[in-house]
């Protein structure tokens, strides 16, 4: 991977990690008597690994020429392998807290592994780290293919890829310290979020470099889902995070807002962090990958964009249907419920628009379970939209807000839409970058696909069903008018419920293990023979070499 | 500074705020039924099953 670098970009790159080294020792400094010293550690340590990787090939040969008649795929690999790293990390804290639940003496007394400090490990772990990776991983494939163009340099591909996750580093382990700023999806503090900034705007320059640079006139939809994510996270981002730090030797800042205004920022982040995050990017990814592995056109073009601007445009305004029945002005509270059943219409557009073009197509869906996944998380994408909106409308919410059922909600979506349409995704990009004909094990893929489904269908279930009598036992009335049940009480009766929900995390996580496997021998397997590579590539004539 | 109270909001949200919402729909509509653009999305649709995997140049 260095060796495919010159040697003017290795000098670049080795003074860009010399500077996030000096950045990280000032911040470990500053910080000494602070936790924030242990994270200016952290810093150094990374820019120092990045800074020998480079030493050590600093002298090698200057890379070939026609290296600039390819696409430049070595970020992406080194991506779809972190990918999966933070997944089987990200899944197992998940699979702990799902047992911590049902069973609390597993938090071992230790402050690090308390409930408070794991849930956003998990969070950030598949959100961020598995999720972020596999959307940088698949937006830098899909802007060159769809641009007909190379990146336009190799360095600020491995800035964004590197810099990306150590913001991930950072976050996971000053959780695990105590450091957070008690936003939901937005816990790491300020140097983190400054970080994360910078690395932010270098990855949309580097996306609308490429587009600049594209070869086809009109820019595949794709491109647009992705550019809205990478466009709204950066607004979203820095709006959240406005803070003050109690001193540059502190981890502590403190929210630029408060009390109600607070709330309502914190979940225009929120739900447009979902919105653009775990949906706009991951829709790009469908568009793409989905007519890819089908071999069929998407079915409806222009549906596809009329659902683009209904949905980055009608997100936005749907945040406060999380603060129902609080102190938030009621119109806004109506505003958002409001836009978030319109919401329904371009979510149903997208996923609809997914499953007519498979329609024609079943025979292929019944085989290939790649595509299997593509269509099933189509199906829990149109699902998790319906749900959202009826959970939004207020008289709905008052049964299900604080209940187990927005946590089945979110992960029909996380695990149903975002996590199979990555793997579906995963399964068709990994072949191709390293030029195989097919994944180490189609069985294994299979299995992969069986557990995933088990397992979100066991989870799902077993949080409708607690969510539900949650919410119906914590507005029992008997006849005197007090409640009929005690919060401990309702809390017994969720137990089955939460060993269920293990179970369920068990068989994802056990999915993603054994694709995981599946990926890591698909690299190690011997490139295909040049005589069988036309047969793989699917073209009936045979390549010549050279070409 | 002028005070924005709830009343201002409220009536911005829904004058201003409806024909911004109305208008960009519209909007959007032309662009996706415009004749002209027929031709460049029905090649978009096809370009991905594109087997070439090299860059133009």
């Amino acid at each position: 991977m260095i060796a495919g670098l010159t040697a003017t970009e290795r000098q670049i790159g080795l003074v860009l990690a010399g500077l996030v080294t000096l950045m990280g020792a000032a911040l470990g400094i500053a910080g000494r008597n602070d936790v924030l010293g242990y994270q200016g550690l952290l810093i150094v340590v990374f820019g120092a690994l990045v800074m020998i990787a480079l030493l050590r090939n600093l002298d090698a040969p200057e890379p070939d020429e026609s290296r600039l008649a390819e696409y430049y795929d070595d970020p992406i690999r080194f991506g779809i392998v972190l990918t999966m790293l933070w997944a089987i990390f990200g899944m197992f804290v998940g699979l702990w807290v799902a047992a911590l639940l049902a069973w609390p003496e597993l938090t071992f007394d230790a402050a690090w592994a308390s409930f408070g400090r794991l849930r956003p490990a998990h969070t950030t772990g598949v959100i961020f780290g598995f999720g972020g990776n596999a959307l940088i991983a698949t937006s830098l494939h899909v802007v060159q293919r769809t641009s007909r163009a190379r990146l336009p340099d190799q360095v600020s591909p491995w800035f964004v890829l590197l810099g990306y996750n150590l913001f991930c580093l950072l976050a996971v382990t000053g959780y695990f310290a105590g450091i957070t700023q008690s936003k939901e999806y937005a816990e790491p503090e300020w140097y983190a979020d400054l970080w994360l900034v910078i690395v932010w705007v270098a990855y949309f320059a580097l996306y609308i470099r490429t587009l600049a640079r594209r070869k086809e006139p009109h820019i595949y939809v794709a491109n647009w889902y992705y550019m809205a994510f990478i466009l709204v996270v950066a607004v979203l981002h820095i709006v959240n995070n406005l803070a003050v730090p109690v001193s540059f030797g502190s981890a502590k800042a403190y929210s630029a807002f408060s009390g109600v205004q607070d709330a309502m920022t914190q979940w225009w982040y929120g739900h447009n962090a979902v919105a653009f995050f775990l949906t706009a990017g991951f829709l790009g990814m469908m568009y793409y990958y989905l007519p890819k592995r089908a071999e069929r056109p998407i079915y409806s073009y222009r549906l596809s964009i009329i659902s683009f601007w209904g949905i980055t445009f009608m997100y936005m305004w749907a945040g406060s249907h999380h603060l129902h029945y609080t102190a938030l002005p009621h119109w806004v509270q109506t505003l958002g419920m409001t836009f978030s059943v319109v919401l329904l219409v371009p979510s149903w557009a997208s996923a609809a628009n997914a499953l007519l073009t498979l329609n024609g197509a079943w025979h292929k869906v019944r085989d290939d379970a790649t595509l299997r996944f593509m269509m099933v998380a189509a199906v829990f994408y149109g699902l998790s939209t319906f749900e959202g909106s009826f959970l939004a409308i207020r008289a709905v919410n008052s049964l299900s807000h604080y209940t187990d059922w927005t946590v089945g909600h979110v992960h029909a979506g996380a695990l149903g839409w975002v996590a199979m349409i990555t793997f579906g995704a995963l399964y068709t990009l990994t072949p191709a970058m390293w030029k195989r004909a097919r994944m180490y094990s189609n069985t294994l893929v299979e299995v992969h696909f069986w557990c995933a489904v088990i397992g979100t269908l066991i989870y799902v279930f077993a949080m409708w069903n607690s969510g539900i009598i949650q919410g119906l036992m914590w507005r029992t009335y008997n006849d005197s008018g007090t409640l009929t049940y005690s919060f401990i009480e309702s809390l017994v009766a969720m137990h089955p419920y939460y060993i269920a929900r293990t179970l369920g995390g068990l068989f994802f996580l056990a999915g993603a293990a054994v694709g995981t496997y599946n990926i890591f021998m698909t690299i190690r397997h011997e490139p295909l023979p040049l005589s069988r590579r036309a047969e793989a590539l699917g073209t009936d004539r045979p390549l010549v070499p050279g070409e | 500074m002028m005070d924005i109270d709830h009343e201002t909001l409220v009536a911005l949200a829904k004058s201003w705020g409806l024909f911004y919402l109305i208008a960009l729909s519209i909007g959007v509509l032309v662009y996706t039924f415009w004749p002209g653009n027929r031709k460049r999305f029905a090649r978009a649709k096809l370009i991905v099953l594109d087997k070439e995997d090299r860059p133009w140049r």
